[in-house]
């Protein structure tokens, strides 16, 4: 029953309590899957349509003003008929008779409830915590506040030396106070940083003018003669002027509300995994809402919260929310800081530290069993987002250890060293070099339609959503642009946007309930949309003929085009056709007829590639058969996630430095691995001796000629991500070379992600992981190529169906009418 | 005036997929999804021209091979933000006939 669109009879109210960031999100979302299925109204305690809270620092220190910061100006609620009451504050929620009540008497009648009344700031219960000039940080009246205060005023406090506390202080001291900062820790940003990152930190707000008293108590703040602040005084008996002191001592869930109706609470409104409370009329999500425990305080981890929310109230049922975990920046102009997970380290971890407290760079990482688990950079935080993307998908960082510490331009990510800080990128500097995205088009669509998350840039711009060797930088991007912490995304990485399953999850499903068709998938597995994707359609057509070779069916419409027709298509919808030549040996019969099919069908171009191969390009997609019959050659499958080419040298046949025949090992691989689906391209190269005139270094599964025997290196990559292939063995014989191979193959076969890259997959899991599956295990290794062997037993070659035997010949006839 | 064409059997379209009609110069993309409707629109991705009939069909859009635009098989447009639309014409399926009007809007 699809309940979301037009829906018969009176809309179902929906009221919501506090419009803040994630409620507004929420109703986004919500207008976004079921337009039209409430009618919405909203309560807001402050005078203001819904503003981007994180940046209020810059409001303050005069980088930005209020209106730069609006998200949803008043047209937005009143073009999508949302009845807004600004100003008026929730004090009474009648859950027998359904509605709401504020304090002055407006009434509003619901069918479902959201609670988004976020925190408040929590104040020290300390004599003379009411007094005039004392505040908090937390809305634009207390911004308000301090920017009054400190064209009147000179001394200023603030309590807490925390992100929100520097924050302020170094907006106050630009509006031209003098600031002190009060904390009560030995260092500041104490859930942040470690001490000397604290420290590092510390010496460059003291150059900029802050001071701070550090390990102090607050006793008493001291009233004036005028009735206002004066003073500070601490429980050692030291006192500070304070013409203004501003608490930013932490939050504290807003869950008065909720309390009074009755509403379980537990450090936040109790809410299980579709952000229902005890209530399941009533919703809470955002900083006031306990979820697993934990009540989140940052951007991203919330909009998650309100994509689940609003997909449950759309009446879809589908979504969890998983929890998330966090990663911080500070937003002080000229100040380099970050930090992500487990960064102090303790027993069982290890640290790796670079410290130049001259240059005012200091990072540390944190390795638990070969995974990041945590880290903490000042001063030079470009990688950033590259640590944290290492840390959230627990990859293997045994291999990258040596390099770690100096960034991912040192790991291998070639093309894109030198222009990777964000904030020294002018606007038309390019970014996205697949999509021709630059800086400029990035930050004017984050400021104009409000984007937060790498995936809404992604859609927007589609800058990192092709090659995604930018991905860091538009992280960074984002983060210079819409405010710190915008980075946490949830857990685990689902399929895609059909299924919250992750591909390990699938994978296993199909593998242990014997799964054997994309619908019994996706039922199974409670897919999200009738038919998935063309991402997740291509992915579980994989994974199920790899996992069940001969007995699941393989699905063409849930192919991609280029596997569907088997020849790659080109941007004017034609096609190109790439014939096998094993080992890269022709002879003159097939050169003549590639030159006659040629001529007779018109190809336009035909090119030598860097495969060792002859393309044909500009094929007419209802030629392909007849072209396929006429070369008479094996499908080259250049079109396909499959194994492509086998390039070789002349080796000791011909070469007077060849040590083994290379040209015969080649010739050797590719038959026996002829026909083999993978979950991306597979390109192999054997070199005859160490010269390596085959390239060996950058395949999947390269093999050098010694004359000894042969080498194997594995996981190379020539692509977007050059890498060189890593050692994995050296045997002796021919029949070795195609066991140790084919059981590597099979092993990526058999675990790698739906287009990863064995460069990915063995950094993913790790070389020694590799090693302990092939080198250690003799019989799982026979076993792994025993069954590669099997799946190829069963695979025909697809042109010759095609050209032969007339198999799907609709996909290459054309209708006329 | 509509001006119905007969075009071909419900069973030459491959469910959740496509095929090419040609109408003089006009290319169209005759689509069809899982729950055997049918759709039709000018094979044109409104992107970079890419032929929308090579797509992958899932529920009632297509992803256009080329740069993956999701494009609505119902009146055509792209799925926000990307943003412009293929043209649509109109078509309906009788005893198991697919019938196409080509004639130019």
């Amino acid at each position: 029953m699809d309940m979301s669109t037009s829906p018969v009879g009176p809309k179902m109210k929906l009221v919501m309590v506090g419009n803040g960031m994630a409620g507004v999100r929420t109703l986004e979302e919500l207008l976004k899957h079921a337009p039209g299925l409430y009618d919405i109204t909203v309560f807001g305690a402050e005078p203001h349509p819904n503003y981007n809270r994180i940046l209020l620092s810059p409001v303050l220190a005069g980088e930005q003003t209020v209106d730069d910061i609006v998200l949803n100006p008043l047209d937005w609620y009143r073009d999508h008929a949302i009845t807004l009451h600004t100003g008026k504050k929730v004090v009474k929620i009648d859950r027998n008779a359904r509605f709401v009540e504020t304090a002055d008497g407006v009434r509003a009648g619901y069918d479902r409830l959201l609670i988004a009344t976020g925190s408040n700031p929590f104040i020290l219960p300390v004599p003379g915590a009411d007094l005039p000039g004392v505040i908090s940080f937390r809305d634009i009246a207390d911004v308000d506040a301090m920017i009054q205060a400190s064209s009147q005023y000179r001394h200023a406090v603030v309590i807490g030396g925390g992100l929100l506390g520097l924050e302020a202080a170094n907006g106050l001291m630009k509006r031209g106070m003098e600031v002190s900062v009060v904390h009560i820790a030995p260092w500041l940003m104490e859930r942040q940083l470690d001490e000397p990152a604290a420290r590092l930190l510390q010496k460059s707000l003291e150059e900029k003018g802050m001071k701070f008293l550090l390990q102090k108590q607050t006793a008493e703040l001291v009233r004036g003669e005028s009735g206002r602040v004066a003073a500070i005084k601490f429980k050692d008996g030291d006192s500070a002027p304070a013409d203004l002191v501003v608490m930013a001592v932490g939050i504290r869930p807003n869950t008065e509300l909720a309390e009074s109706a009755g509403l379980h609470c537990n450090r936040g409104i109790v809410v299980n995994d579709t952000m229902q409370t005890f209530d399941p009329r009533i919703y809470s999500i955002g900083e006031c809402a306990a979820h697993r425990g934990i009540a989140y305080g940052l951007v991203a981890p919330l909009f998650e919260q309100a994509k689940v929310c609003a997909n449950h109230l759309a009446q879809h049922g589908i979504g969890r929310y998983q929890g998330s975990i966090t990663s911080t920046k500070l937003k002080v102009t000229g100040i380099d800081l970050f930090s992500a997970g487990d960064f102090m380290g303790g027993e069982g971890t290890e640290s790796i530290l670079y410290s130049d407290p001259i240059g005012g760079v200091y990072k540390k990482l944190v390795i638990k069993d070969d995974k990041l688990v945590g880290g903490v950079m000042y001063g030079d935080t470009v990688d950033g987002a590259w640590y944290f993307s290492l840390l959230r998908d627990g990859k293997n960082v045994n291999e990258l250890r040596d390099h770690l510490m100096f960034g991912q331009d040192h790991c291998g990510n070639l093309g894109h060293s030198g222009i990777n800080k964000a904030a020294t990128m002018t606007d038309d500097m390019e970014v996205c070099g697949c999509n021709g995205v630059c800086k400029g088009d990035i930050v004017k669509a984050i400021r104009e339609k409000g984007l937060f998350t790498l995936e809404d840039v992604r859609k927007h711009t589609k800058a990192s959503s092709s090659c995604g060797s930018c991905t860091g930088l538009v992280e960074q991007i984002l983060a210079v642009t819409a405010g710190g912490d915008y980075s946490a995304t949830p857990k685990t990485k689902s399929m895609c946007g059909c299924t919250d399953h992750t591909h390990e999850d699938v994978r296993a499903a199909i593998r242990q309930n014997k799964l054997l068709t994309i619908p019994q998938v996706q039922q199974f597995m409670e897919w999200d949309t009738p038919n998935g994707c063309a991402s997740c359609r291509t992915a579980l057509n994989y994974y199920l003929i790899s996992t069940w070779p001969g007995e699941a069916e393989d699905d063409p419409q849930s192919r991609f085009i280029n596997e569907r027709a088997h020849a790659n298509i080109q941007k004017d919808g034609t096609y190109s056709v790439i014939p096998r030549m094993w080992g890269g040996n022709t002879t003159p019969s097939e050169l003549r007829r590639i030159a006659t099919v040629a001529e007779k069908y018109n190809i336009p171009t035909v090119h030598v590639t860097g495969g060792q191969r002859i393309d044909l390009l500009g094929v007419k997609k209802e030629d392909l058969p007849k072209v396929w019959a006429d070369l008479d050659m094996p499908s080259g499958h250049a079109y396909g996630k499959a194994l492509r080419t086998v390039k070789t040298c002349v080796g000791s046949e011909w070469c007077r430095f060849g040590t083994q025949d290379s040209t015969r090992m080649g010739i050797d691989l590719e038959k026996a691995f002829f026909k083999m689906w993978a979950p991306h391209k597979v390109k192999l190269a054997v070199s005859g001796c160490p010269r390596n005139c085959a390239e060996v270094a950058i395949k999947d599964v390269g093999i050098i000629g010694v004359d000894s025997g042969w080498e194997i290196y594995v996981a190379g990559n020539g692509g977007i991500k050059t890498e060189v292939a890593q050692f994995l063995i050296k045997v002796k014989t021919e029949a070795e070379v195609l066991e140790y191979s084919g059981a590597f193959l099979q092993l990526y076969r058999e675990e790698g992600r739906y287009l990863d890259r064995t460069v990915h997959y063995v950094e993913r899991v790790g070389l020694d992981y590799v090693k302990k599956k092939i080198l250690e295990d003799a019989e799982g290794r026979r076993a792994l190529y025993e069954r590669l062997l099997f799946a190829l037993s069963v695979e025909r070659d697809p042109w010759v169906e095609r050209a032969r035997e007339g198999k799907l010949a609709h996909e290459f006839e054309a209708l006329t009418v | 005036m509509t001006k119905w064409l007969e075009v071909c059997d419900l069973g030459d379209i491959p469910r959740l997929g496509a095929r090419v009609v040609n109408h003089g110069d006009l290319a169209i993309a005759v689509f069809r999804n899982a729950d055997d409707e049918v759709f039709a629109l000018e094979d044109r991705c409104p992107h970079k021209g890419g032929p929308l009939s090579q797509g992958i069909v899932h529920g009632k859009r297509v992803t256009c091979p080329l740069h993956g635009w999701n494009i609505e098989l119902v009146a055509g447009c792209a799925v926000p933000p990307d943003v412009g639309c293929a043209r649509e014409f109109p078509i309906k399926l009788e005893d198991g006939r697919v019938w196409l009007d080509a004639t130019m809007a």
